[in-house]
């Protein structure tokens, strides 16, 4: 059981962290780039967009 | 405008086809003949339990249903044979044939379970400061109105509300219709009766027990059907998008409608007795079912009150101030950040509690570092106004849902704070918590809920504007006034009681008994009643504002364009 229990802290502590790091990273990756900056200010006008 | 107007005529069933006229070529659709067929057995099946079953709140319940399975029956039908021989069209003309009438009618829903739970609020809030007010009576008792008064504001309202939002949004930002024929009206129709289901049953003494998932098994398994088919109408009204882009408002509405789905099924993994029986017993034991329950409440919370309120500020906000959104990258940003560490912060609840020391410690640590996509968001929102602040000053409406968005921030700036430990062993259980959640509840909640059914019943009903700014104006400041008082009263009341709760003698006893501080409580009491009497107010007076818009003569008789319904400057 306790053994149980620190396989899986380590597991979470070093890849689970490492995981969501990377995630976060893809996440401000995709958001912040550049190459995105016009569909992306076009997306912030969807709202207002009348068909 | 036609398609609009199409829309609205399809809603209320189209008069065109003479009943019974057997047209070339009409065929029932699988879906209809099969959703009639499926409430044709359910009837059944409710009758033989109503008649087996020693319970009579199960009974009723049965009856209930089966009464419901034998309407659906009929409705299912009915349509069918006043229907024309071809669905609703997708598009006329090369526009969207938007589908209203299930917003119509969530719209109007929300709008009445809202004054029931806020009713019920102002009743169970004097019961506090008046205990014969529970009248003796088992079902008029604390215990059992207090979950009717949750449910039917959050649930109730709160759900009607976004039900009705995420299928105008999603239409609107994809310029798709509505996936499904009868697929819409059950999710919103579904709905409404667990609300019925669930908030009968606590009357009359039925629940699991559990907080914000009281109902019994029969109805979460209902809960669960409707669900499925309101993951699938909006799915697969996404998959049908003309816009290439997913607007973000969608991706908070998936992801409140996707963990909506996995919390209600993992804290309700529960087996009844028998089929003939409302009682069940949870497959959690101990702390375990203790973690499961406060994973779900936190994340009803964080998916149903957060990030669904979050999809409706991300439209109504710039739609009403006529701004885009601030920062689009910062929405990516917030709706990510904010969903993968809403997840873990439920261990809270459970501070100082048999819950290992440290899944509390991770609880609170998450919920500290929510503070940034929280802020962030909040910012995101109120900064949307940039370059239309003066709007403030004339549309009652926009301010609704900003001073909402500031609620937003200050409720998210106190929760984390709550969360640390050491504070969390002054507030738990002291009305402090209550004080937090109704900053919430009122204050974002339910004002950015007012601010967009205020946009919505205009849209939908094809009017000018609402019947009157000032009564939204009116609205506005009581309410507002009503929230002051209650978080204050909260405030003063919790700090107090968790104060008196911890206060030794100088012998090392208990220095106030529980009754002396119970009867500290009295003046707050009442004052918190008072604040939710005016709140109550505010929103009667948005239920004669909004009968009396829909009153009003359409837009198309009063010969206006309609291109533009938001942009209406107010008077």
């Amino acid at each position: 059981m306790n053994e149980t229990y620190r396989a899986l802290a380590e597991f979470a502590q070093t890849w689970g962290l490492l995981y969501f790091v990377g995630i976060f990273l893809c996440v401000l990756a995709y958001a912040l780039s550049p190459r995105r900056g016009k569909q992306f200010e076009d997306a912030a006008r969807m709202p207002l967009r009348e068909d | 405008m036609t398609q609009l107007h199409s829309a609205a005529g399809e809603a209320g069933g189209s008069g065109a086809t003479e009943p019974g006229v057997d047209q070339s070529g009409k065929k029932m659709t699988f879906g209809e003949g099969g959703l009639a067929f499926v409430f044709a057995v359910l009837a059944l099946a409710c009758i033989t339990v109503a008649a087996k079953t020693h319970d009579a709140a199960y009974a009723f319940h049965a009856y209930l249903s089966a009464f419901a399975s034998l309407a659906a029956v009929f409705v299912i039908l009915n349509r069918y044979v006043d229907r024309p021989a071809d669905l609703p069209a997708r598009e006329i003309e090369g526009k969207p044939n938007y589908n209203f009438g299930p917003v119509k009618f969530a719209t109007i829903a929300a709008m009445f379970w809202g004054i029931a739970g806020f009713l019920v609020g102002v009743i169970i809030a004097f019961q506090l400061a008046f205990p014969w007010l529970n009248l003796d009576l088992p079902w008029t008792a604390f215990g059992r109105l207090r979950p009717l008064h949750t449910s039917a504001v959050i649930f109730a309202f709160g759900g009607n509300v976004l039900i009705g939002t995420s299928f105008y949004v999603v239409q609107r930002t994809s310029r798709a219709r509505l996936a499904g024929y009868l697929a819409p009206w059950f999710v919103v129709l579904g709905y409404n009766f667990f609300i019925l289901l669930a908030g009968t049953g606590y009357l009359l003494g039925i629940t699991q027990s559990k907080e914000y998932a009281e109902p019994e098994w029969y109805a979460d398994l209902w809960l669960t059907a409707v669900w499925v088919a309101y993951l699938l109408v909006f799915l697969a009204t996404l998959w049908r998008r003309r816009e290439p882009h997913i607007y973000v408002a969608n991706w908070f509405y998936l992801a409140f409608i996707v963990t909506i789905a996995m919390l209600h099924i993992g804290n309700n993994a529960a087996i009844p007795v028998s089929v003939f029986s409302p009682k069940s017993y949870i497959v959690w034991s101990g702390v375990q079912d203790a973690m499961v329950q406060w994973w779900y409440g936190h994340n009803a919370v964080g998916f149903f009150l957060t990030a669904g309120f979050l999809a409706i500020m991300y439209y109504f906000i710039p739609k009403r101030a006529d701004r885009p959104v601030y920062s689009y990258r910062l929405s990516i940003i917030h709706f990510w950040a904010l969903i993968f560490i809403y997840i873990w912060a439920g261990p809270h609840h459970l501070h100082y509690t048999a819950l290992p020391d440290w899944a509390q410690t991770l609880g609170m640590t998450f919920s500290i570092i929510l503070w940034m996509p929280s802020w962030g968001g909040m910012i995101n929102g109120l900064m949307t106004l940039s370059g239309a602040w003066d709007k403030l000053r004339t549309d009652p409406v926009l301010r609704l849902m900003v001073v909402s968005v500031a609620f937003y921030g200050m409720a998210t700036f106190e929760g984390p704070l709550m969360s640390v430990k050491s504070v969390n062993s002054l507030s738990h259980y002291t009305d402090w918590t209550i004080g937090h959640v109704h900053a919430g509840a009122l204050g974002w909640v339910a004002y950015i809920s007012f601010g967009a059914i205020y946009c919505l019943v205009p849209w939908l009903w094809q009017k000018r504007e609402l019947y009157s700014l000032r009564l939204v104006n009116w609205h506005f400041w009581i309410s507002t006034i009503g929230i002051v008082f209650y978080i204050s009263a909260m405030w003063v009341s919790g700090i107090l009681q968790g104060l008196m709760w911890r206060a030794y003698t100088s012998l090392g006893f208990l220095e106030y008994s529980f009754i002396e501080t119970v009867e500290a409580m009295h003046p707050f009491y009442i004052i918190r009643a008072v604040g939710g009497v005016l709140f109550l107010v505010g929103a009667l007076i948005m239920a004669f504002n909004v009968f009396m818009t829909i009153r009003q003569p359409d837009l198309a008789e009063a010969g206006t364009d309609l291109r533009h319904p938001s942009l209406v400057p107010a008077e």
